[in-house]
């Protein structure tokens, strides 16, 4: 399989703090990539630097094209949808305009309705409440949210950023069975950060561990699930 | 005072009121998009009028004069926007408002220097005579109000209906976001320049005829604009609207009650009441978030 994102040496930082020293990694077309490691491992950052949000130096390549010197909403455009540390709705406005507003760069209307629909199918709480301000909604309602605006895209490559974050064990479930299904069915590769590495192994086909900055260990998901020495030291599980 | 001395009061409140409410949206409109409050709002204005006073006096037609007007308004806001607020955009409140100062500043002596200080007459594009044979109101007074809801409610609709008017109101709430939808963020506030450039210039067209062309016209609109904005919630379109016409009528009876020396009075202490009652104006939002 080619490789739908790569990265190569890899650097960002805040002002004056490195926190990434050069980082390579691949998610491949179609495949899972998950992000793992402790709090303050680069993790989050990396996701931002993916995708501009950061100031970054280093060689990314999202199929075959070069977006290390684009801006966010340029790379964004290229059909890489991020879902943010902290969720990123747009709490004032309401539900159905979020989706809107995840759509913002498509054309076809037609289309934009149907997935409208494909995401209140995806998440009956969502049509419920969709004339409802995002801001009011639960912790979980909003993280569907985010996951639904960031789909409205029809992204190729999905950047989920611990997506089950403070969320009650049966709604990550719930996520998650989606996150398979739009991989499976849509054909989204998904690049997925997680503290909880337990789950994000066993969706995953690779896995990339991160230590300050630095990856330390990588290799196809179920390797890493089974070394016990690995997910003792690393994993904590 | 008589029954009718109190109506022609409120409606002429009411057209001074058109005024201040459009000046109030342009400052709303910008401090929507990017919680700045543009100190120079009236000197753009009045520079806006300036140039339609430029295309008449060179023969071109009212309405055409006032369209034109209206678009060079938009791309000058949109320049200025470009130019001179991209700069400070991360510098420290104090900078920005002294920016904005300094931009008043040169608008006005710009003014002056190009069209000198002589007051100058602005015409009217409504008949003379009073329409339907009312004794109230002028047709100006009426024209200007008529105006300045039709601006109103084309903002409304942009806003509320359309994917350009979601994608600013989304850019003003939450830049990161925004981004991440694709939105041209640094285009939207621009475009919000544009908006209030284009708001401003319609204001100052319809307020020359009664207080005539010259650099200082809207210096005290501009005041009773910023208490429209606040009475109304700074952030509130809406708002700023009916708080235009709110200070608009308390401006004229107070005024004619306890006499014209206590008119500009009148929006000072709307300022500081509202900001010491309800600093969120009638209309603001006071943002709920679950957290």
């Amino acid at each position: 399989m080619a490789a739908l994102l790569e990265v190569r040496d890899l650097h960002a930082q805040y002002g004056p703090t490195q926190v990434l020293h050069g980082l390579s990694f691949a998610v491949e077309a179609g495949g899972i990539t998950t992000i793992l490691g402790a709090n303050g491992a680069g993790k989050t950052t990396t996701l931002r630097a993916v995708c501009g949000m950061v100031k970054r130096q280093g060689e990314v390549t999202l199929a075959g094209t070069r977006i290390d010197k684009l801006a966010t909403e340029s790379i964004v455009r290229l059909g890489v949808a991020h879902v943010p540390d902290g969720r990123g709705t747009f709490a004032a406005l309401s539900v159905e305009e979020n989706l809107r507003l995840g759509a913002y760069t498509r054309r076809d209307k037609v289309e934009v309705a149907a997935d409208t629909e494909r995401m209140y199918a995806y998440f009956p709480r969502l049509k419920e409440r969709c004339k409802q301000q995002a801001g009011l909604l639960s912790g979980g309602e909003q993280q569907m949210l985010a996951v639904s605006r960031a789909l409205m895209l029809r992204p190729k490559l999905l950047l989920l950023d611990e997506p089950s974050f403070g969320l009650a064990p049966l709604v990550v479930q719930e996520l998650f069975e989606i996150f398979k299904e739009i991989n499976r069915r849509d054909r989204v590769s998904l690049l997925l950060v997680e503290q909880n590495a337990a789950l994000a192994l066993k969706v995953a086909d690779r896995a990339y561990l991160l230590e300050t900055g630095r990856v330390v260990i990588s290799g196809p998901a179920e390797d890493i699930r089974n070394d016990e020495s690995v997910r003792r030291s690393y994993l904590g599980y | 005072m008589t029954l009718d001395l109190f109506i022609h009061q409120v409606f002429s409140g009411l057209a001074s009121g058109g005024i201040y409410a459009s000046v109030a949206l342009a400052l709303v409109m910008i401090y929507q998009a990017t919680h700045h409050v543009n100190f120079a709002q009236g000197e753009l204005a009045m520079f806006s009028t300036y140039i339609a006073w430029s295309l008449m006096q060179a023969g071109m037609p009212y309405w055409a004069a006032f369209f034109l007007t209206v678009a060079i308004a938009f791309v000058l806001g949109v320049v200025i926007e470009r130019v001179i607020v991209r700069p400070v955009e991360n510098a420290p409140i104090l900078s920005v408002v002294i920016v904005f100062i300094g931009l008043l500043v040169i608008v006005n002596s710009l003014a002056g220097w190009i069209f000198s200080y002589t007051i100058k007459p602005f015409p009217s594009p409504f008949p003379a005579e009073p329409l339907f044979g009312n004794r109230y109101v002028s047709s100006h007074e009426l024209g200007s109000m008529a105006i300045t809801l039709v601006v109103l409610s084309i903002l409304f609709v942009f806003f509320r209906f359309t994917p350009l008017g979601l994608a600013m109101r989304a850019a003003a709430q939450n830049p990161e976001s925004s981004r991440l939808v694709g939105i041209r963020v640094g285009w939207m506030l621009a475009l919000g320049w544009g908006l209030a450039g284009a708001i401003g210039a319609i204001a100052g067209v319809m307020v020359a005829p009664t207080v005539f062309l010259e650099p200082n016209m809207m210096s005290g609109i501009l005041l009773y604009a910023f208490a429209a904005a606040l009475v109304g919630g700074i952030d509130s379109p809406g708002g700023a609207v009916l708080g235009g016409f709110i200070v608009g009528v308390l401006e004229n009876v107070v005024g004619a009650v306890l006499g014209t020396e206590l008119k500009l009075t009148v929006a000072l202490v709307l300022i500081v009441g509202v900001l010491v009652v309800r600093p969120s104006g009638l209309f603001g939002k006071v943002h709920v978030t679950r957290v």
